[in-house]
């Protein structure tokens, strides 16, 4: 209900103000238990996790193995234009539109989704991790957690500009629920993980 | 009264059965993404506890809404944010629209937003000559097929891959006959690349406001609200003001229960959190109220802004399955949709509560525990007192009240109406009795219960 | 221990049989039942069509024919989750209501606590769950939840001789009955009926049965119009032993 004082006030002001008046007065509480899955391997969990939602997972010994191991991969893929973890940005994200495959590191993975955790400082140009045909993860093996709560920890107050967890190529089955890789984004996506 | 139009659910939902073998088709399809979800929570031993968390995080969250709120704009506005209040779809509207004016532009893309769908933005938009590109795959099919969505995760669960196949060859140029999803799905993607390219103004929803850190969570499985984002040069979010969370380990909770209650995945593909626009990009968030502040003070229905749509009620509730989601005629479908609409419009929407066995299946999945069934009851009641029930109904309801409240008149009607049962069949068994038409009566039984007690208990 | 036997209204009218079998079972285990013949109807049928108001004339009825008792047992889910759940007046009589109305099969597993029953029925049995006996008064497990199974309508049905419960493809989907959704919303609900149906012949029941004789009415009235040959039978009747 609009009163007479509401008159004149912004849309802003009168939606505070309604707000206030009738939010309950509600007792916060405990809070309520919950305990976390644990997994006894979760490297093991992450591959598998990751494999069920069409992303692949392969374990090397050093970053520059990749491009060998690349070809094995992405066997009969066109991967002439690639973007490497130290390139420098381009300044118009547009650029990136012919990139094949774009390698960049990620913070972590997160064992319970398959998802990697990756910023926009570590995404060379935002647009990049989305816009690319193949997408390549690099995490560290000791950066594989178990949970969501444990990845939330982890990033505690980190001031990103951009985060994203990225679980598998882009994918719909708006098609009558038929699973179709490669919507908008990767239409693959690989995470590298160096013992 | 409204109740009784021919745009009503029962109207709606009785066309959608006169094709059996496509609701077995559709009733089977949203069942397979129940069963899903039903393996995906059932791989976490903590769901239930992971339910109540969340559930008790959003009553955390109404109870202290105004301040979260203020936390929130003065955080995203530290971020570099533009922020915007609108009271009323209209207002979000013209805010929408005044953005893209600014900047010069009459063609813009968005991924899903189920704020907008509510807003109506789209058709505001096309009136006032912007082209509108949805590019989640599902929405861009029934926007190409000149509909609203029928789900609010699976847009265009409702059609046939051979119907998309006839849709794209049109408008997409594939070739004719052809429903392979693989290929519909490059065609689409091949046709939305060139408009993420082109379109200067990407618009997305929010799946979560952090009032913390002043960061919106967004989560697709195909990436289009983050191409979308990227590639434009402003990025407009629209929410409704309940999407708020206190913290960013909050999202822990509810990222863990979104996808895997909407399509049974673990996550979806991406959960991106914006924090920050890029250098020079320019990015709005815009704030709904449209009805949720009212809301807030009703201690019977305030529990529906908990909702972080995930669809699971619609999967589960076996009267959507058979009755398709544009038997709801509003943009949120389905057990919640029955319960939000009426607060917007309760003579428009006030057949929505019946349209329902009241079963409770869908209050079972939500991941944060709304009591939708209980609500439904509630609205029922209220539609009722406040006079949206039609005087046939409401006279039908005072004859059978009066014969149940007298132990006489029930004794006497009853018997009177197993005689007509059997004397006299035809008038109940006719076309005009819904019970009928696919049903038979009970068989009428010579004595009721309390005739056969007294001779055989009582002397 | 004096019981109560409250028998819903449609039951009484049209299913006796149904009245019949829940007293005699409940007398075979030596319980003093009366059935007090004031009463007529819990009041549902009213306040589910959003005509509460109108239901309190059968509120204070019921209150007044079923005060006193130790129990009241009533072979109808739906109707004892109305009774618990729906009736609004706050007086102790309507408390101590509250608190001693029992569905059928929970009190036989939770207060009788019976472990063995003398009857046998050999032939196929699907159970439907009917939704506010399972999901209002927790009667069985529900599928949607992380929890561990469980099913009192079940475990009684495990001590009838002979009787071979068959499995169904969705436990516990609701029937469609739905109150005056049955005629309100007449296709869909007649499909979900139909759709239950399906799948307890799928699976070969001779008889479907549960603690519901609503849902029950509504699938025979489809049966019945198939000209199918399975029928629907009231678990007491079951329980009880069939003559």
């Amino acid at each position: 209900m609009v009163s007479q004082e509401q008159k004149g006030m912004s849309a802003r002001e009168k939606i505070l103000a309604r707000i206030k008046s009738n939010q309950p007065n509600v007792a916060a509480g405990e809070e309520l238990a919950l305990t976390p899955i644990s997994f006894s391997d979760p490297i093991e969990k992450f591959k598998e996790t990751l494999a069920s939602i069409g992303g692949a997972s392969l374990e090397i010994e050093h970053e520059n193995q990749i491009p060998d191991k690349l070809l094995s991969i992405l066997p009969g893929k066109k991967i002439s234009r690639h973007v490497g973890p130290d390139d420098h940005a381009k300044a118009d994200p547009h650029a990136y539109s012919d990139t094949d495959v774009a390698i960049l590191r990620g913070e972590f993975g997160v064992a319970e989704s398959g998802a990697i955790w990756i910023t926009d400082k570590q995404m060379v140009d935002r647009a990049l991790p989305f816009i690319c045909s193949h997408l390549v993860l690099v995490i560290r093996k000791s950066q594989i957690i178990g949970t969501l709560h444990d990845a939330y920890e982890k990033i505690g107050h980190a001031g990103y500009e951009l985060g994203t967890f990225i679980a598998g190529p882009s994918k719909t089955a708006d098609i009558e629920q038929s699973l179709v890789l490669g919507a908008h984004g990767a239409k693959t996506m690989t995470c590298f993980i160096i013992r | 009264m409204k109740n009784m139009s021919r745009n009503d659910h029962a109207t709606l939902a009785n066309k959608f059965n006169h094709d059996e073998a496509r609701v077995n088709w559709h009733d089977k399809t949203l069942w397979f993404v129940r069963q899903k979800r039903d393996k995906a929570a059932k791989q976490l031993p903590e769901w239930e506890q992971l339910r109540a968390r969340a559930s008790q995080i959003k009553a955390k969250v109404l109870s202290h809404l105004h301040e979260y709120l203020l936390e929130f704009e003065k955080n995203a506005v530290d971020n570099g944010v533009n922020v915007h209040w609108a009271e009323t779809p209209e207002e979000h509207n013209a805010i929408v629209h005044k953005i893209i004016c600014d900047h010069g532009v009459d063609k813009i893309v968005k991924s899903k937003s189920m704020l907008t769908e509510e807003c109506h933005l789209n058709e505001y938009l096309e009136r006032h000559g912007i082209t509108v590109i949805d590019t989640d795959l599902g929405e861009r099919i029934v926007q190409l097929a000149g509909e609203p969505p029928s789900h609010i995760v699976l847009p265009c669960i409702h059609w046939k891959k051979e119907e998309i196949g006839a849709l794209f060859h049109q408008h997409l140029g594939t070739p004719e006959g052809n429903a392979d999803p693989v290929l519909l799905t490059e065609a689409a993607r091949q046709h939305l690349r060139e408009k993420f390219l082109t379109s200067k103004v990407a618009i997305t929803g929010v799946n979560f406001a952090v009032a913390e850190t002043g960061e919106i969570v967004v989560c697709t499985n195909e990436g289009n609200a983050d191409l979308g984002v990227q590639l434009a040069d402003v990025h407009i979010a629209c929410m409704g003001i309940e999407k708020i969370v206190p913290s960013r380990k909050d999202l822990g909770t509810f990222l863990r229960l979104l996808a895997r209650s909407a399509t049974g995945q673990p996550i979806t593909t991406y959960s991106s959190h914006f924090r920050k626009p890029r250098a020079g990009q320019q990015m709005h968030i815009v704030l709904v109220d449209n009805g949720r502040s009212e809301r807030l003070a009703s201690d019977d229905f305030r529990n529906a802004l908990k909702c972080i749509r995930c669809g699971a009620c619609f999967n589960t509730c076996p009267v959507y399955r058979r009755s398709g989601g544009h038997s709801y005629h509003t943009a949120i479908a389905g057990p919640i949709g029955s319960i939000l609409a009426p607060a917007l419009d309760m003579k428009q929407y006030g057949d929505l509560p019946f349209a329902s066995t009241l079963c409770g299946s869908c209050s079972n999945v939500c991941p944060v525990k709304i009591d939708i069934h209980d609500q439904l009851y509630k609205w029922r009641q209220l539609i009722v007192e406040q006079g949206y029930s039609s005087w046939q109904k409401t006279k039908g309801m005072q004859v059978l009240s009066n014969a149940l409240t007298s132990p006489e008149r029930y004794e006497r009607q009853g018997k009177f109406l197993r005689w007509l049962l059997r004397k006299l069949p035809f008038l109940v068994k006719n076309k005009f009795n819904p019970w009928y038409k696919q049903r038979e009566l009970p068989q009428v039984p010579d004595e009721s219960f309390k005739e056969w007690y007294r001779k055989n208990r009582k002397g | 221990m004096k019981v109560g036997l409250f028998i819903p209204c449609y039951v009484d009218q049209f299913y006796p049989q149904v009245g019949i079998a829940t007293l005699s079972l409940l007398e075979k285990l030596g319980l003093e039942v009366s059935y007090p013949l004031g009463q007529t109807c819990c009041g549902q049928p009213m306040a589910n069509s959003g005509y509460e108001k109108l239901s309190r004339g059968c509120e204070d009825l019921f209150v007044k024919n079923f005060s006193g008792f130790d129990y009241i047992v009533s072979p109808s889910g739906s109707c004892v989750l109305h009774v618990k759940e729906h009736m609004h007046s706050q007086n102790e009589n309507v408390s101590r209501i509250h608190n001693s109305i029992f569905e059928l099969t929970e009190f036989l597993t939770d207060i009788i606590k019976i472990e063995k029953l003398n009857v046998s029925f050999p032939y196929k049995v699907g159970l439907h769950q009917s939704c506010h006996g399972q999901r209002g008064l927790r009667l069985s497990q529900m599928s949607e939840l992380v929890a561990n199974d469980f099913s009192k309508p079940e475990k009684l049905l495990s001590m009838v001789n002979g009787l071979q419960l068959i499995s169904l493809d969705r436990a516990d989907e609701c029937c469609g009955f739905g109150g005056s959704f049955c005629v309100a919303e007449e296709a869909v609900s007649v499909k979900m009926g139909k759709d239950r149906i399906t799948d307890h012949l799928q699976h070969e029941a001779d008889f479907i049965t549960g603690a519901d004789m609503s849902c029950l009415m509504h699938l025979e009235g489809i049966l019945r119009r198939q000209k199918n040959k399975a029928r629907v039978i009231h678990i007491a009747e079951i329980l009880n032993g069939r003559k």
